[in-house]
């Protein structure tokens, strides 16, 4: 039973309202940096653009649907209502007002540094100070998932906590110390110099505080599409979740390894030591065994579907699977998206074979082919599952899902393949302007501009969406049930310490933080002369 | 709760995880920081703890190498955004009287008729590091290194300070600049002009160009691509004229010459 109907609709509301603006201007950076507009002469507005598509995208539109998904967990899971409404409401206006507080000047054209700030561009102050309060708007969310979890437990002493209880509190334990990383650099070096207090910054350092927060946020974004993999998609297609300790451990295991693994991002930089470059590397290919435990479990889960539904032989079972059912549709395809991109993560983390992609469109292409085709599309399944909940209405345009779910992945998949394959062929990233006709670049043009049709479809996938969640509102009034959750084929009465609770993986995160990231950022501390000049951006000439 | 110890070395999920833990990292340590730096020729490392140190990303001194000796003297002013940036009227004025001397060249109110830089409006960060460049000699001119010989620093933050004062010169630019201008030339690694020196970007320590005369941009491009002018912090400026063809070159003079 759901409480805060609102609470959670409103967190989903503005998370996919973001989402929508931030689509359009997506397509339109793809458009007119490809080789079908003429060049329009303006990189600042294009570096705008990209601004405020990745911190709508990063920060605000995946930390709204992990929060609105955890209060709908937290009610629906511990069958109870949920401790500190007012605060999770405070939380929420926090997440709005700094939404607010960073896309005004980066509207402006005071902040066009783009999400992942790049010192010593500096911007506007605002911009900075915004995303910080929305960072403590989602460490509200933080405390409460992790208070709703502790009374519940002082209520219900040796009970298993429920899966998708223990595994939202991990991503929000992940998320809480991931964002630090960035909290620092935001809080001890970009703000000041952007307030004027300061007119240098140790970049290396600052790159190294982000890249703290880099990775481990795709985890946290990742999150809400594994809880939805375990403990909705089994019980949506007429499964049993296949194990619910192999569960556990997988998000167990992403909250331990997801963190000191961020230095792969710094392969070319010369700030930190090889060591700690192979050692981050290491940890990083340690991440794929979560995910293959994942791939293992839901397969296995979705065969019990299969065998359930009468399926027989081999390969039987996977005829009868209920493919019309869009969260059927919505696991399939997360899962080709997710072995394409995980695929070319492993080249990512492979310090020789990344020197091949470094900066490259490549890499652009890999995140958009996880986060926006294999996350994105559960977080699509996330809302097509709860909203009959949440609006007390039948969802019934199945039909438009459908569509939805499919155009959403080819169009991913256009836009993402030829994305890499430019990569490959050395088109480098974050840049506004291309000239086709340069003989080095021109053969690229075909591939960008297959790369911008993937682009609008994607545009109208995102319209269909919005519109299945607008005809949501409007249907006849229908008493959808209590909200459940996956039953696994068998279902846990106890379970051992380690896993009921998120102690043992929260120490071994710090300390593996600790391990990897101590020495890198104490050594950059201690090291003078390090910091260079702030360079201003959006200051009036 | 449950009355189980967690964090208990007779718990196996406990010694487990963390033995897990500490092997992975302790293999990868060893891997990182002692096997594969041993196993890279060339790397010219004796002994295991300088290995150990070298991948950590410590910082060694160089090895006494002969230096080749600098053929000329390199900038050593330092730019930030808030560099002169306020507006000082007793500055100005003492400024003005200075800047008497300046006129023959640079015009009664900074804007020449003799190809001279105009210098009416220029940024007060970039007028000074100018005059201290000539002063140390790490930008030489046969008129102006002579005249700044005997100006001290505050005079200097005078000079800055009243051509900053002054009115400038707007552009005129009914059609659109050129390619180099507004796009730059990003497979040669060109940033745009306009990114840096106005209107549309002004980045810290980049000079005003609007208005300025044709011939003079012209000869400074040219004088940075050949290495005559080496003032530039870090080479900027010299590895784009580097990289600009003589009709990039005329075409951003051109453009950022023209008046109404």
């Amino acid at each position: 039973m759901l409480h805060n109907k609102r609470l959670i609709l409103s967190h989903f509301w503005l998370a996919f309202a973001g989402f929508g603006v931030a689509l359009v201007l997506g397509a339109w950076q793809m458009f007119v940096r490809s080789p079908l507009s003429a060049w329009i002469g303006q990189p600042e507005l294009y570096y705008r653009s990209v601004t405020a598509h990745g911190t709508t995208m990063a920060y605000v539109f995946p930390t709204l649907v992990a929060m609105g998904f955890g209060y709908a967990v937290t009610e629906a899971a511990l069958e109870r209502p949920m401790i500190g409404r007012r605060w999770a409401w405070a939380g929420f206006a926090l997440v709005a007002l700094g939404t607010i507080t960073a896309i005004v000047p980066v509207s402006l054209g005071f902040a066009s540094v783009l999400y992942t700030f790049y010192p010593p561009m500096v911007g506007n102050p605002f911009y900075y100070i915004g995303i910080v309060l929305v960072v403590v708007g989602s460490w509200i969310w933080v405390a409460l998932m992790s208070a709703n979890l502790y009374a519940w437990k002082r209520a219900n002493p040796g009970a298993a906590v429920p899966l998708v209880m223990f595994a939202t509190v991990a991503g929000s334990y992940l998320w809480a110390w991931t964002a630090v990383g960035a909290a620092i650099e935001l809080l001890f070096q970009i703000i000041p110099a952007a307030l004027g207090l300061t007119t240098t910054i140790d970049a290396g350092l600052a790159r190294v505080f982000f890249s703290w927060t880099l990775h481990a946020i795709v985890y946290f974004w990742l999150m809400p599409a594994y809880i939805a993999y375990y403990t909705i998609i089994p019980r949506a297609i007429g499964g049993r979740l296949y194990s619910d300790p192999m569960a556990r451990i997988s998000f167990a295991l992403f909250l331990v390894v997801a963190m000191p693994i961020g230095v792969h991002h710094l392969f070319a930089d010369p700030q930190v030591g090889a060591g700690f470059k192979f050692l981050h590397s290491a940890f990083t290919a340690l991440v794929a065994l979560p995910t293959l435990l994942t791939v293992f479990t839901i397969c296995a889960s979705v065969e019990i579907a299969g065998r359930l539904r009468g399926g027989r032989g081999v390969l039987g079972w996977l005829t009868v699977l209920p493919w019309r059912n869009p969260m059927m549709l919505a696991v399939t395809f997360s899962f080709v998206m997710l072995g394409f991109g995980g695929a070319g993560g492993l080249i990512n983390m492979t310090y020789q074979l990344d020197a091949s992609i470094h900066n490259t469109q490549w890499v652009t292409g890999h995140f958009h082919l996880i986060f926006g085709g294999a996350i994105v599309i559960m977080y699509f399944a996330i809302a097509y599952d709860l909203w009959p909940h949440l609006t007390g209405r039948a969802l019934t345009c199945f039909r438009l899902m459908r569509i939805q779910l499919w155009t959403w992945f080819v169009g991913m998949i256009v836009l993402t393949f030829p994305w890499h394959y430019v990569g490959i062929l050395g088109m480098p990233r974050r840049m506004a302007f291309y000239d086709y006709s340069n003989p080095a670049i021109e053969p690229e043009a075909l591939s960008v501009i297959a790369s911008v049709l993937g682009g609008f479809i994607l545009v109208v996938s995102g319209a269909c969406f919005l519109a299945v969640l607008i005809r949501g509102h409007r249907e006849p009034r229908a008493d959808p049930g209590a909200y459940r959750f996956s039953v696994a084929a068998h279902q846990p009465r106890t379970m051992p310490a380690a896993l009921n609770g998120l102690g043992l993986w929260v120490s071994l995160m710090l300390a593996l933080t600790v391990i990897n990231y101590g020495y890198p950022i104490m050594h950059l501390l201690a090291t003078p002369n390090t910091a260079v000049p702030v360079v201003r951006i959006g200051s009036p000439t | 709760m449950t009355a189980e110890r967690l964090f208990s070395f007779r718990n196996p999920w406990f010694t487990t995880s963390v033995g897990i833990a500490a092997s992975v990292a302790v293999v990868s340590a060893l891997m990182g920081f002692v096997v594969l730096p041993i196993l890279q020729p060339g790397a010219g490392l004796t002994g295991i703890w300088n290995v150990i140190c070298s991948a950590a990303g410590s910082i060694r001194t160089a090895p006494a190498e002969p230096v080749a000796p600098a053929t000329f003297l390199a900038s050593d002013v330092v730019v930030t955004g808030q560099m002169l940036s306020a507006l000082d009227a007793a500055a100005v004025g003492r400024g003005a009287t200075l800047a008497m001397q300046c006129t023959l060249c640079h015009g009664s109110r900074g804007l020449s008729e003799a190809e001279s830089p105009n210098l009416a409006g220029q940024h007060a960060a970039v007028v000074y590091k100018q005059l201290k460049d000539y002063q140390s000699g790490a930008r030489v001119n046969a008129i102006m290194t002579p005249r700044v010989a005997n100006l001290d620093d505050s005079d200097f933050r005078d000079l800055a300070a009243y051509y900053a004062y002054l009115p400038r010169l707007a552009g005129d630019h009914p059609d659109r600049p050129p390619q180099i201008v507004e796009s730059g030339a990003p497979m040669r690694n060109i940033a745009p002009c306009a990114s840096c020196h106005g209107e549309r970007e002004h980045k810290a320590g980049s000079a005003w160009l609007e208005g300025e005369s044709p011939i003079y941009l012209k000869a400074q491009l040219m004088a940075f691509a050949s290495g005559a002018r080496h003032n530039d912090i870090s080479q900027q400026m010299r590895n784009i004229a580097r990289e600009m063809t003589s009709t990039e070159i005329d075409a951003a003079a051109e453009y950022y010459g023209k008046q109404p």
